[in-house]
């Protein structure tokens, strides 16, 4: 909070609640939460993934067969790896309780090299302990990125919605509405661009019911929210049993999106699968991130929606019509997830079954949240859930001494510690969840 | 160069369901005039500028700019037109820099829509040099003073070459050396060519800078004044009778002090010390007013003393026993009369009829309660006693608290905090939106309170009622206390004292006109 009224005319006093106040300053205490959170993980990293370590080698590949040049496999002994990065979380965790003491907060390097530390401690004690200790690195994080997709897509549309002023809990449903016509019209037609038009179509539709209901007829936002994602879950589950099971050639085996290649690029170990080897959906995440980012921040459009999600009332005497401005965000976020819902019938299984989404919509409201309403910030955050959930299946694949329920706890406990405010207070728009009524 | 505009109101009117906010009023700004709009709160004024702004449509009547009729539709077409507008609530998003606000909804744009905010930042710097603002374009607004909150209003109307600028009562949240500064402004941009429509209810400001004077009482106009008016006069028409405007109480004969505050310090949820070590006391008999801008810990003090704040310290005392830790209920029962500063919060509870509301706090004991059952006879017999004794003007006593005018409201509170024997009485903002008229009643009351030999601790920041109240004045600043100065004092004494300024670092300001070396928090403590 630095000084942002520079030096006052002549002959003016001081004006009364100036920030720059040095006793308001030193008086706002350094919170001891992330220095004793530090502190405890890094304990639980030097008894577990140290000294509990098992002393045989954990094995990463990092290239894959399809790259253009071959990186040796990543040998680490499991004991002598945990113990030096154990150390390592030790003394950040040292560093940050010392900065406490000096009355300064952690910086936020501080707290990402943490947790990436951790993760990797973590990684290698679980494959070093496991029954064949060898995984691929590139196949594991090309598919944290697979499987964070719908994610991304799902708090992107949180991210327009809640910019906007208004609470978007339907993105369950917008998910799932996307599926589920994906599934339903690229089957009828035989062409999954068809169908991944035809889900967006179907998220919009769902969102404009929110908009409909939260901007015009004032009813509270959560509760439309709640009541469409049991709307759209109820209803494709009875077209899902009454006219796709009946004829599921006709109604439910749509063409999947291939994925499509990028020459010389996709060979690129790591980022080349990452990047240039996805389907259209995949490369479409990317831009829409982009895109997003951009139009809020630097344009004219995301100026007026921050104003209209931030205080309304000031767009709204700037000539700026407000629920105009809602609606249309609103349902362009429906959109946007419809197209993440396209994913699971597209993309991921090439048929439509029962709550396919399986509460995905919920964790991409985490992942908004961790992101900080931020359309990057959501993308790392579902990176994050994504690689949680890659991560348990894979462990438990090869076979480790966790049971394997404590393992699938891991994308929703990570979501938890996430949203508890492990990585700060986050602020979402003032204005977001409030009804907009002139005068 | 300089477009003047001519704007004519003429028989506006403004129904809210049945009832009438403004009643065919007809208003002439001529070309560069500092135009008052003087009546109270509730008078209809801020209704009528947001008629003229296009935020609210009138039931009849049209606006003329030029002698021609327009229309607006939206506040986007009243700027069109020329027409600038400064809320009473700042319409600026707090998470925005000073450049964003000032360009939102008409942005500089390069291709494809995107900002140009550099071309905001010259705009914003023009203006500031034409008229000393002083404004950083790239500082965020929730981190800037009022004052300068109000400057960047200011300059979003001004970019939009607004040549009338309604300025609706933008005195209420400024010290009295901010509000000197404030009129100086406004005389500037009068001397440039823009006409002010000036919305207030202070007769001092108005006085000070107007040109033409234009009354308003119950959505009604009822005449027209010169600034040479005497106050009186105008206060008289401003609430329909004549009104005393001088309280005439007799010099307070202070007795033993029976309470006493030690080092009280309340931390709040931030870890910010929004109350800063005070130490005062109060003798019985006599009225200490705690004078200051909105928000520099009055509210804590005052409910940290009641026993609603949490993580308070220090030590508080009445009577020699401690109140601090005891629950609401004891501190009451010790003889605390607490009058609140948002009475339709914390001083009623609107939907519950007068009577209920006169007995909040003794509603379970006797006489209006006998075991688990309560007496609504004795209330009712309570209720019109205290209507006709503090002249509340409710249709019934089975009236809905909620219904009353401010003023009726504020005197349900005031009489049911004062219809017990009292050892205490705190009053926050005991005349906050209240018509003059009850303002004079309630003062009345409170002297007649300290009076009978009760200490009084009035919190106000209103410059006009501390003056009028006190016995003594403490002036608080960012939760430290500037200093106790007597009644008496200069009003540019405690305007300073008002900005953090201790009493004796005057001299040099005033006289040097330079701002003080040093920052006032140091010394805060040093004049109790």
């Amino acid at each position: 909070m630095s000084t942002t009224v520079s030096s006052p005319r002549p002959g003016t006093p001081r004006h009364a609640g100036a920030p720059d106040n040095p006793a308001a300053m030193s008086a706002k205490p350094v919170s001891w939460k992330t220095p004793v959170l530090l502190a405890a993980f890094a304990l639980i990293a030097l008894v577990f993934f140290g000294f509990l370590a098992p002393n045989r080698n954990a094995s990463f590949g990092i290239s894959t067969g399809e790259d253009f040049f071959q990186l040796p496999a990543l040998d680490i002994n499991a004991f002598a790896g945990g113990i030096v990065l154990s150390a390592l979380l030790v003394g950040l965790a040292a560093y940050s309780i010392y900065l406490k003491t000096k009355g300064r907060p952690a910086p936020g390097w501080l707290t990402v090299t943490f947790i990436v530390l951790f993760v990797a401690a973590f990684l290698i004690w679980v494959v070093g302990g496991a029954r064949t200790p060898s995984i691929s690195l590139a196949g594991l994080i090309a598919g944290s990125v697979t499987l964070a997709v719908p994610l991304v897509f799902g708090s992107l549309s949180g991210v327009l919605c809640e910019r906007v002023g208004v609470v978007n809990i339907a993105i369950e449903g917008q998910l799932l509405g996307g599926a589920f016509t994906a599934a339903i019209v690229a089957s009828m037609t035989q062409n999954p661009f068809i169908g991944l038009l035809a889900a967006a179509v179907a998220g919009a539709l769902v969102s404009m019911v929110l908009a409909l209901f939260s901007i015009k007829y004032l009813v509270n936002q959560i509760i439309v929210g709640v009541v469409l994602n049991v709307l759209v879950s109820g209803v494709t589950g009875f077209l899902f049993s009454t006219v796709m099971q009946e004829d599921s050639d006709r109604y439910n085996s749509p063409p999947g999106l291939d994925a499509i290649e990028i020459p010389v690029l996709s060979s690129i170990p790591i980022i080349g699968p990452i990047l240039f080897r996805q389907t259209l959906v995949g490369y479409l995440m990317y831009i829409a991130v982009l895109v997003v980012w951009v139009g809020l921040f630097k344009t004219r459009w995301g100026l007026r929606v921050r104003a209209v999600g931030e205080h309304p009332q000031a767009a709204d005497t700037l000539g700026i019509n407000v629920n105009a401005t809602r609606f249309w965000n609103v349902t362009l976020g429906g959109a946007v997830a419809g197209i993440g819902g396209s994913f699971f019938t597209l993309v991921a299984i090439d048929s439509f079954t029962k709550e396919i989404s399986g509460g995905r919509g919920f964790i991409a409201l985490a992942a908004l949240i961790f992101g900080r309403w931020n359309p990057i910030g959501a993308f790392f955050a579902a990176l994050l859930f994504g690689f949680a959930d890659n991560l348990q299946s894979i462990v438990t694949i090869i076979g480790t001494p966790v049971p394997s329920q404590f393992m699938a706890m891991l994308p929703y406990l990570v979501t938890v510690l996430a949203v508890a405010g492990l990585v700060g207070k986050s602020r979402g728009p003032a204005a977001s969840g409030i009804p907009y009524v002139k005068g | 160069m300089v477009r003047v505009l001519k704007l004519e109101l003429r028989g506006i009117t403004k129904r809210f369901g049945t009832l009438l906010a403004n009643d065919h009023i007809d208003v002439v700004v001529e070309p560069g005039q500092i135009h008052c709009l003087l009546g109270e709160n509730g008078a209809g004024k801020s209704t009528l500028m947001n008629v003229l702004y296009g935020l609210y449509e009138p039931s009849e009547g049209e606006i003329l700019l030029d002698d021609k009729p327009v229309s607006f539709r939206g506040p986007g077409d009243a700027m069109a037109a020329g027409i600038g507008m400064v809320h009473q609530h700042f319409m600026l998003v707090p998470v925005f820099t000073v450049a964003e606000n000032v360009a939102l909804g008409a942005e500089p744009t390069k291709a494809a829509g995107f900002l140009n905010l550099d071309e905001t930042r010259r705009r914003i710097k023009d203006i500031s040099d034409q008229y000393g603002f002083d404004v950083d374009p790239d500082a965020l607004v929730e981190d800037l003073p009022v004052g300068v909150q109000q400057r960047v209003e200011i300059i979003k109307a001004l970019v939009r070459n607004a040549k009338v600028l309604i300025l609706d009562e933008p005195t209420a949240v400024l010290t009295p050396q901010e509000t000197d500064e404030l009129l100086d402004i406004m005389r500037q941009l009068k001397s440039a060519g823009t006409s002010i429509v000036f919305i207030s209810h202070k007769l001092r400001e108005v006085k000070e800078v107007s040109d033409t004077i234009t009354v308003i009482r119950r959505g009604k106009v009822v005449g027209t004044a010169e600034p040479s008016a005497p106050t009186t006069e105008l206060a008289s028409m401003m609430v329909g009778r004549a009104v005393s405007l001088n309280l005439d109480k007799a010099p307070a004969k202070p007795q033993e002090k029976t309470f006493e505050v030690r080092g009280l310090t309340v931390v709040a949820p931030n870890g910010q010390h929004v109350v800063d070590g005070l130490s005062f006391d109060i003798a019985r008999g006599e009225i200490l007013a705690i004078a200051g801008v909105q928000g520099n810990g009055q509210t804590e003090l005052t409910e940290a003393i009641l026993g609603l704040q949490e993580r308070v310290s220090g030590s508080v005392t009445l009577d020699g026993k401690e109140l601090l830790g005891r629950p609401v209920k004891e501190v009451l029962k010790a003889g605390v009369g607490f009058v609140p500063e948002d009475r339709k919060v914390d001083g009623l509870v609107g939907t519950f009829s007068v009577a209920e509301n006169l007995v909040l706090d003794l509603y379970d004991k006797p006489p209006f309660a006998k075991g688990i059952s309560m007496s609504p006879a004795k209330i009712l017999e309570n209720a019109k006693a205290r209507i006709g004794e503090f002249d509340v003007r409710t249709p019934s006593a089975a009236a809905a608290a909620g219904t009353l005018s401010g003023g009726n409201q504020q005197k349900v509170v005031m009489a049911r905090e004062l219809s017990r024997p009292l050892r205490l009485f705190i009053a926050s903002q005991p005349t906050r939106g209240v018509d003059v008229g009850s303002i004079e009643f309630l003062h009345r009351r409170i002297v007649a309170e300290r009076d009978q030999g009760t200490p009084v601790m009035i919190i106000s920041t209103e410059l006009d009622e501390v003056m009028e109240l006190a016995d003594r004045i403490a002036v608080l600043y960012k939760g430290r206390l500037v200093g106790i100065v007597p009644a008496g004092t200069s009003r540019d004494t405690l305007g300073l004292m008002m900005a953090g300024i201790p009493p004796e670092e005057h001299a040099h300001t005033s006289q040097a006109g330079q701002r003080p070396a040093s920052t006032p928090d140091a010394e805060g403590d040093d004049h109790v």
